[in-house]
């Protein structure tokens, strides 16, 4: 479902030379698998997720969805592919402040050519358990619930892989495994592939697969250098 | 959920700053409106004040465009006279010969036809005398044949109203030769009705007074033109006040030249007789508005008299005194169309830093580069649209709550859509397309947003 092969990323330094962030030379993940990435912080593990999601270009190498080679199409392609196959959680959730829960919702559905289909996102709210707070917006929700809705918003398309950055790093132990446990539960329905970065060992164990950053990413001793 | 609908959340999410932006731009709308309004009462009072009613006004020679202020305008210096005699010159048929028995005294040829009455058939030739004052406002003393005859308006098809009394007539058995009808404005300055009486003052405003009271026998309705700011007295009443007789004295027929005419039977009312009056104006029009200009060139060949057509005077005086007012008030609007796109520049652009993450999100969701940009446009869209309209409204809304002054000073009504120019049908949509491409710039910061380094985590 999602094959990287030779994939490299480096960023310009002050002095002008460049820094490599990412050198993967494989890495896969298979239709609805569910995966987790540990690594710790400043390792490169957003800057995959980010080079995943289209929304970084890589320097080289191929990334391909569903057989689609993300870096042979144009950013307004790959921008057309993100909206309609990945699905993204934050760390910071990332909603609208001045959009309710539901229209944060719609508003992953906006950008894809599908049809919006407004009860769908009806249903992922009450699924994760928003059904009474649709049209709360973000600052009247708690923070365990706001990353539900982006949970649901990441799920709005139906995409094929659904990535979490740290998706609970940000949330009081309570609502992790919550937050963790709902994640799973929705791709696993919706055979949704997952990929969730994270740096906590309690998370990962709950995963049959778990893939150490320092382990695919042969730049990643020389990035935790620079830091 | 549309492109639409994010940004009318956006414009919400930025409620003060938006509802500013709204205000500036309809602000600006407002003014832009109200500055076509005025632009447009001005020329539509010059164009009613441009269509008198007459071909002609024929008076002494001197300067053209001081015979029509006089005239026309009842403004400047009062010129030089004219005899009767030339008055009697226009009077079509044998109306002439009717007028100088009628009135009575020394005058030359008095069976003559009229030199001019030929040209006249089926016209009309109204005299005015001026010189006086009722308080600030000028006096005119004509026949009643000025407000029976003429017409204004734009097509001058209009006919004098009064919106109180009457016309003054020429005798009447209750007030003699001393009845008068006063503009809208002079009545309402004056505060006076029918029934009052007005004392003029002779020359200037500040003048001394003349002993004889006309009576107010008529208020005219508001015309929009000089009329309603000037006080009309019975000719006749005029000649019969001091210091009006015998002004001017014709080298070319000395009264001894003149033979005496008929006077009328003993109990006819005592006129001023004919060789002691004066006009300073006559206001021709004869039955074929295009003879006008066979009566022209005669007469101004004539060593005394002058005659002006009173439209291309009037379209002179609007070239050269009301279009620089009005290019200067068009030019106005320009600059205040530019400052509120300006002003939706700046708003919307200092808002742009705020939105870096929002505008990343909506990336990472898939929206493509153009699609923010569109969104950002939308917004200073929907931002000039509804500036727009609610300047809109509001600048008419301000021109119909002034009509009942400006219907008052100018005689012009203004409703709320007839003071809508072609200006404004082109100014006020180029306006919102205008502020609409104001969003350009930072709908253009959006569209270069970098999405990984604004998303965060």
């Amino acid at each position: 479902m999602l094959q990287i092969t030779d994939l490299k990323k480096s960023f310009k330094l002050p002095d002008g030379q460049r820094l490599p962030v990412l050198d993967v030379e494989k890495f896969t993940i298979n239709d609805a698998e569910q995966m987790v990435l540990i690594g710790e912080s400043g390792g490169g593990k957003t800057t995959l997720l980010h080079c995943i999601a289209g929304i970084m270009t890589p320097d080289s190498g191929s990334i391909e969805l569903d057989k689609i080679n993300l870096l042979k199409l144009s950013e307004a392609g790959r921008d057309r592919v993100r909206a309609a196959k990945i699905g993204y959680v934050f760390q910071t959730f990332n909603l609208l402040p001045g959009f309710t829960a539901l229209e944060n919702v719609r508003l992953g559905m906006t950008f894809s050519n599908r049809r919006p289909d407004p009860s769908r996102a009806i249903e992922l709210l009450k699924r994760v358990g928003l059904g009474e707070r649709l049209h709360h917006k973000p600052a009247a929700l708690s923070v365990g619930q706001q990353q539900r809705v982006a949970v649901a918003r990441a799920l709005a398309n139906s995409p094929t892989l659904l990535l979490a950055d740290e998706p609970t790093a940000n949330i009081d132990p309570k609502n992790q495994q919550m937050i963790i446990d709902l994640i799973r539960k929705n791709c696993e329905e919706e055979k949704i592939a997952l990929m969730i970065v994270t740096h906590s060992m309690a998370i990962a164990e709950q995963f049959p697969r778990v893939d150490r950053l320092e382990e695919i990413n042969r730049a990643y001793a020389g990035v935790k250098q620079s830091k | 959920m549309n492109l639409l609908h994010i940004a009318w959340r956006n414009m919400q999410q930025r409620g003060f700053a938006t509802l500013l932006t709204i205000f500036s731009m309809a602000l600006g709308v407002a003014l832009v409106v109200l500055v076509l309004s005025i632009s447009w009462t001005i020329t539509e009072s010059f164009d009613r004040n441009s269509n008198v009613g007459y071909n002609l006004i024929v008076g002494a020679r001197g300067g053209s465009l001081q015979l029509v202020l006089n005239s026309v305008f009842y403004l400047s210096k009062p010129i030089e006279v004219l005899p009767y005699e030339d008055y009697l010159d226009f009077l079509p048929g044998d109306e002439r010969s009717k007028e100088i028995k009628r009135i009575g005294g020394r005058i030359a040829n008095p069976e003559a036809k009229g030199e001019y009455a030929d040209k006249m058939e089926g016209g009309f030739a109204i005299p005015i005398c001026l010189g006086d004052y009722f308080g600030p406002f000028r006096v005119v003393g004509t026949t009643p044949a000025f407000f029976d005859k003429l017409r204004y308006g734009r097509a001058s098809d209009m006919e004098y109203k009064f919106s109180e009394g009457r016309n003054f007539v020429d005798h009447s058995p209750e007030h003699g030769f001393f009845e008068a009808v006063l503009g809208s404005q002079v009545a309402a300055t004056m505060n006076k009705k029918v029934g009052d009486s007005v004392q003029t003052t002779h020359g200037d405003p500040e003048g001394m007074g003349h002993g004889e009271a006309f009576t107010i026998v008529g208020i005219l309705a508001p015309t929009g033109t000089p009329n309603d700011r000037a006080t009309f007295i019975n000719i006749e009443g005029f000649y019969k006040m001091d210091n009006h007789a015998r002004a001017f004295v014709d080298p070319a027929h000395p009264d001894e030249l003149k033979v005496d005419v008929r006077k009328e039977p003993a109990d006819a009312p005592d006129r001023l007789s004919l060789e002691k009056r004066d006009v300073v104006a006559v206001l021709v029009k004869p039955a074929n508005g295009s003879f006008a200009v066979f009566l022209e060139r005669p007469i101004n060949k004539t060593m005394r008299m002058q005659a002006v057509s009173p439209i291309s005077e009037i379209s002179g005086m609007l070239e050269m005194f009301v279009a620089p007012v009005k290019n200067a008030l068009l030019g106005l609007t320009i600059v205040v169309c530019v400052v509120s796109a300006i002003s939706i520049l700046v708003s919307i652009y200092n808002s742009m830093s705020d939105r870096r993450r929002d505008i990343a999100v909506m990336r990472a969701l898939g929206a493509r580069r153009d699609v923010v940009l569109l969104v950002v446009l939308l917004e200073s869209l929907l931002i000039a649209c509804i500036g727009g309209a609610v300047g809109w409204f509001a600048g008419h809304g301000i021109g119909v709550a002034c009509a009942d002054m400006v219907e008052e000073r100018t005689g012009l009504q203004i409703g709320f859509f007839n003071t809508i120019t072609i200006y404004e049908l082109t100014l006020i949509p180029g306006l919102v397309l205008l502020a609409t491409l104001a969003g350009i710039i930072p709908a253009f910061v959006a569209y270069r947003t970098d999405v990984s380094k604004n998303l965060g985590a």
